[in-house]
């Protein structure tokens, strides 16, 4: 009889229970936004891939048998703030979605985050390029993965100096992302014992690179740094490659380029390139084994760093919400600034009182033809920056957050 | 009888269902689909009326959001104020630029704007207010002269389709004002206009700079809706948006633009996971338009009510 | 200034005068005998430039077959825009014709858009044009005195087609007055689709061009085409000379642009259309 009592007692408390915990998940349901460009520059970089790795998250997460329902939905903002901002407000307001992820582009990234912020809910980015994001125009609901400009200047010009490249020529793309790219490669350059050479500013989306490139090899600066993004890099590495500059002797730098690009380009020109990642497939048997199993629901399209943030991302946050059994933007981002970040792809890292998260960053060179094996086999291992010396420290960013 | 009472309906319905729009629609997609309205009823005024295509006027609508952003944003101005230099800037830009576009017309006229266009692009690139590739975020609402608080979103749509009221009903006047009318003339034959004695070029000119204005002032009020403004503001392609939006509702009717504005809007918003689709069909309503569809959405209704008549 | 850099970069803008050349030329063609706007012109040279890919690609045909199959194939879905589409705006305002090549141009670049992303396709450049020239002042690389040497030729073949030949001469006429050129039984409406096709032929061609060095993706062409437009609105859109010496005249331009001050090169084109259009509206060679 007590004990039947004291059963009864505890399932009901114990049904009680798994109903409060339940109305602490909004609507009952984890809604997870994946927010990218899917038709434009960037949906190789990320697009469908990143609703993909977010599925897989939620799968390796075994959010069913933990009681959790989380359901994805994706949307195309075409590179455009207004209609990023639109499909934000909207998703968070009418929809349900709980959390924002990926979101590339940064002026989209940086109009998203004043969205989350004004409604008080999560926004993950992996793959927005600007430090501002957990700088300048931090917010407590901002999470930033996988890289930021601070990060890849200082890794790709840290360890490119260290490792002999002393003598810098930029061509940097003209306009603030650019300018910041080499400003802040640059102060590092200097700051480990290099020396840059000469810069020439190159407007936007410059179709031929022969000018430019004529330029920097004329000042026989052992490292060209190309300060651009995208087509400009893409450009600028094919005709590097039509001119001789690596066969004569110089090397390039990519300061934003991804596994994408060089797919792209092609390793018949791509070859010597130097870049800075904090993903790639082939690093060891745990990313091989996911990029695999991505590859396979992905269209035999291999990861890039932006897909493993997203999957990162989902994956850290869904943790956050299984401890805390509730969904609520503060709490969810204060347990996700307790804990220590662990996944497959990144190893550990740290959500950061600014927002960053910081992970091993590596320094690549990308392999000749003959030292690929097949499609997507195209870096090779020069150095591995540790987390702590990859991002830009906290008390630099000017984040409000930080002090 | 019927072209007045035609027009009376057609705005009360028209202003029935924008006022009562929010409680159906969600009102940021409300206030966006009425900034882009004065945007097109802006451009109308130049194309439907003066005859004239730019294909430029992304430059207008652009610069008026950047203002506007950047006097909220680093100047703290109240919004009436942002506003107002948005579209001041434009007006400005609207006269410098037609002086170099109107000595030529048809085409050439339309390559003009658009290479002036992308200059104004390049220079938003580059220049360090504008935010370049991040866009100016930061912008606040505020309250409207210090009364209304626009932190709400109701609020802030009535106020914003105050103001697309008050721009639809200043073009109606514009359009059938004195001015209007000799406008309407030069579009029709201009040698003639010219011997009996109008200064042609000052007309269109003078047209030019209120559309300019004008679509500033769309370009001034979105910022204040987004909250931000960007480089997209100032693409071509939102040059050739608008030019859709027009051409769809039906260039030289009254009320062709702001329909055009909405089904382009609601289609880019509702089929954004398509991706290049939009583009593509975009591109197909262009075509299909030019060969079938000359008049437009209105254009076709308001010939098919015609037509009844008769 | 260091003259040997100095000839380097002229060198370089003569190349990029050679693409706005035959752009330029194909444009200047369409619009002269067709009084045509033709916004596709930057999709179809992206169009050109993806057909090498596939002739590569999937047949194995290389550059050379490249060089003659796509622009045949390109000029022949011209043909067929100008006869399903074109010729019934014909009798309308030219504005329709400009509306209409824009919407077409938005569905190409769309519709490559939506099948091939915006990464951008390699294409590896011909085996016998590889390598470079030291000429003392620069290494120039042989495709690229390839580029400047094709598009002389060409250019000045098309112009000689048009303003010295037979065909020529009834092109130009047809143009001027069709219905009495069509009474002299010259079949006017084939010779205007003629011209189209030859008009996007050339685009597609310099679109060849373009492959081994450019990205070839859907985008190529839209930024390009804006600049050509301006080469054009300067050359003054009715004269075919016009065309070719404003085209690489301004490569020339931009390029000591690039070299003095780069920041300025992509502007300084529309800052001289500005300029000769406040002085000169019809354009250097242009007839009011």
């Amino acid at each position: 009889m007590k004990f039947k009592m004291k059963t009864l007692a505890a399932a009901a408390a114990l049904a009680f229970a798994a109903g409060t915990a339940q109305a602490q998940i909004s609507g009952n349901v984890v809604k997870i936004g994946v927010l990218n460009d899917q038709s434009g520059l960037y949906a190789d970089l990320g697009g469908q891939g990143s609703v993909v790795a977010a599925k897989m998250a939620i799968e390796d997460f075994k959010a069913k048998e933990k009681g959790l329902d989380v359901e994805v939905i994706f949307a195309d903002h075409q590179n455009k703030p207004d209609v990023g901002t639109q499909i934000a407000s909207r998703w968070y307001d009418t929809e349900g979605v709980d959390a924002i992820l990926d979101v590339p582009t940064s002026s989209v990234a940086l109009a998203v985050a004043e969205v989350a912020r004004n409604k008080h809910k999560v926004f993950i980015d992996s793959g927005a390029a600007s430090s501002d994001l957990t700088g300048a125009k931090c917010s407590p609901y901002t999470v930033h993965f996988t890289y930021d400009t601070w990060m890849l200047a200082n890794g790709t010009g840290k360890a490119i100096v260290k490792t002999g490249g002393k003598t810098w020529f930029f061509i940097t793309a003209d306009y603030a992302f650019g300018h910041a790219l080499e400003r802040d490669t640059s102060a590092v350059v200097e700051k480990n014992g290099g020396k840059v050479l000469g810069d020439v500013k190159v407007p936007l989306n410059t179709q031929d690179f022969s000018s430019f490139l004529l330029q920097a090899q004329a000042s026989k600066a052992q490292i060209i740094g190309l300060a651009n993004a995208g087509g400009d890099t893409i450009n600028s590495v094919k005709q590097a490659a039509e001119f001789g500059i690596v066969k004569g002797g110089q090397n390039l730098a990519g300061l934003l380029i991804f596994l994408t690009d060089i797919h792209g380009i092609g390793l018949e020109k791509a070859q010597g390139l130097i870049l800075t990642e904090t993903f790639y497939w082939d690093l060891n048997d745990q990313t091989r084994a996911w990029s695999k199993r991505f590859a396979a629901a992905n269209g035999g399209k291999y990861p890039t760093m932006v897909h493993a943030g997203v999957y990162a991302g989902v994956l850290h946050y869904l943790k956050a919400i299984a401890a805390l059994k509730s969904d609520d933007a503060d709490k969810v981002m204060a347990k996700m600034k307790a804990t220590p970040t662990d996944d497959p792809l990144f190893g550990k890292g740290t959500v950061r009182a600014d927002g960053r998260v910081t992970h091993n960053a590596y320094l690549f060179e990308v392999k000749k033809p003959s030292e690929s094996k097949g499609p997507y086999d195209y870096y090779k291992l020069r150095a591995t920056i540790p987390a702590d010396e990859a991002f830009r420290p906290l008390n630099e960013g000017g984040c409000a957050l930080a002090k | 009888m019927n072209e007045q009472r035609y027009e009376r309906v057609g705005f009360a319905v028209m202003f029935v269902a924008f006022a009562l729009a929010p409680f159906v629609i969600y009102p940021a997609f409300g206030m966006q689909l009425l900034c882009f309205a004065i945007f097109a009823c802006a451009f109308n005024l130049l194309i439907g009326f003066g005859g004239l295509l730019s294909f430029g006027h992304a430059m207008f609508f652009g610069m008026g959001s950047y203002l506007a952003a950047y006097a909220s944003a680093a100047w703290g101005f109240p919004i009436e104020l942002a506003i107002l230099t948005g579209a001041a800037t434009s007006l400005v830009l609207g006269v410098l630029s037609g002086f170099i576009a109107i000595r030529r017309q048809g085409i050439y006229f339309a390559m003009i704007t658009l290479a002036l266009a992308q200059m104004v692009y390049f220079f938003c690139l580059r220049a360090p207010f504008t935010g370049g590739e991040n866009g100016i975020q930061g912008v606040k609402r505020g309250s409207l002269l210090g009364l209304l608080d626009l932190g709400q979103p109701i609020a802030m749509y009535y106020v914003v389709f105050a103001i697309f009221i008050l721009a639809f009903l200043l073009i109606h006047r514009i359009i059938h004002s004195p001015f209007g009318q000799v406008l309407k003339a030069i579009r029709e034959n201009e040698p003639r206009a010219i011997s009996l004695g109008y200064r042609t070029e000052r007309y269109k000119l003078a047209a030019f700079v209120m559309s300019a204005t004008l679509a500033g002032l769309a370009g001034a009020t979105k910022a204040m809706v987004t909250m931000n403004a960007s480089l997209t503001d100032v693409y071509w392609t939102m040059s050739g948006e608008v030019v859709l939006m027009t051409l769809l509702g039906g260039m030289g009717t009254v009320f062709g633009p702001v329909v055009g504005a909405m089904v382009i809007i609601s289609m880019q918003l509702y089929l954004a996971e398509l991706g290049a689709w939009v583009t593509i069909i975009q591109g197909a309503i262009f075509v299909f338009c030019v060969l079938a569809f000359r008049r437009g959405i209105v254009g076709e209704i308001e010939a098919w009510l015609r037509r009844r008549k008769a | 200034m260091n003259t040997q850099a100095l000839f380097g970069q002229l060198l370089i803008g003569l190349i990029n005068g050679s693409f706005y050349a035959l752009l330029s030329l194909g444009l200047a063609v369409i619009f002269g005998l067709l009084n045509i706007i033709n916004f596709t012109h930057g999709a179809l040279y992206m169009t050109g430039a993806f057909v090498s890919y596939f002739l590569l690609e999937k047949a194995g045909l290389g550059y050379w077959w490249a060089l003659v199959i796509a622009p045949i194939v390109v000029g022949a879905v011209g043909v067929v825009i100008e006869r399903l589409m074109l010729s019934r705006l014909y009798k309308l305002d030219h504005l329709y014709g400009l509306l209409l090549t824009f919407g077409l141009a938005l569905m190409i670049e769309g519709g490559f858009q939506h099948e091939f992303g915006s990464a951008g396709l390699p294409y590896s450049m011909p085996e016998s044009l590889q390598g470079v020239q030291n000429l003392g002042f620069m290494f120039l690389p042989n495709y690229r005195a390839w580029v400047i040497f094709a598009s002389l030729v060409i250019c000045f073949s098309t112009w000689f087609l048009i303003e010295r030949t037979k065909l020529g001469a009834y092109l130009r006429a047809a143009t001027e007055n069709p219905s009495l050129v069509q009474a002299f039984g010259v079949n006017v409406p084939r010779m205007i689709t003629l011209t189209y096709g030859l008009g996007v032929g050339l685009a597609a061609l310099a679109g060849v061009f373009a492959a081994p060095i450019y990205q070839v993706s859907p985008q190529m062409g839209s930024s390009l085409i804006i600049v050509v437009f301006a080469v054009v609105v300067i050359g003054g859109m009715g004269s075919i000379m016009g065309s070719i010496l404003t085209g690489f005249g301004l490569g020339i331009i931009e390029g000591l642009t690039k070299y003095i001050y780069p920041e300025a090169s992509n502007t300084v084109i529309f800052v001289i259309m500005a300029i000769v259009l406040m002085i000169r509206p019809q354009g250097l060679f242009g007839q009011r």
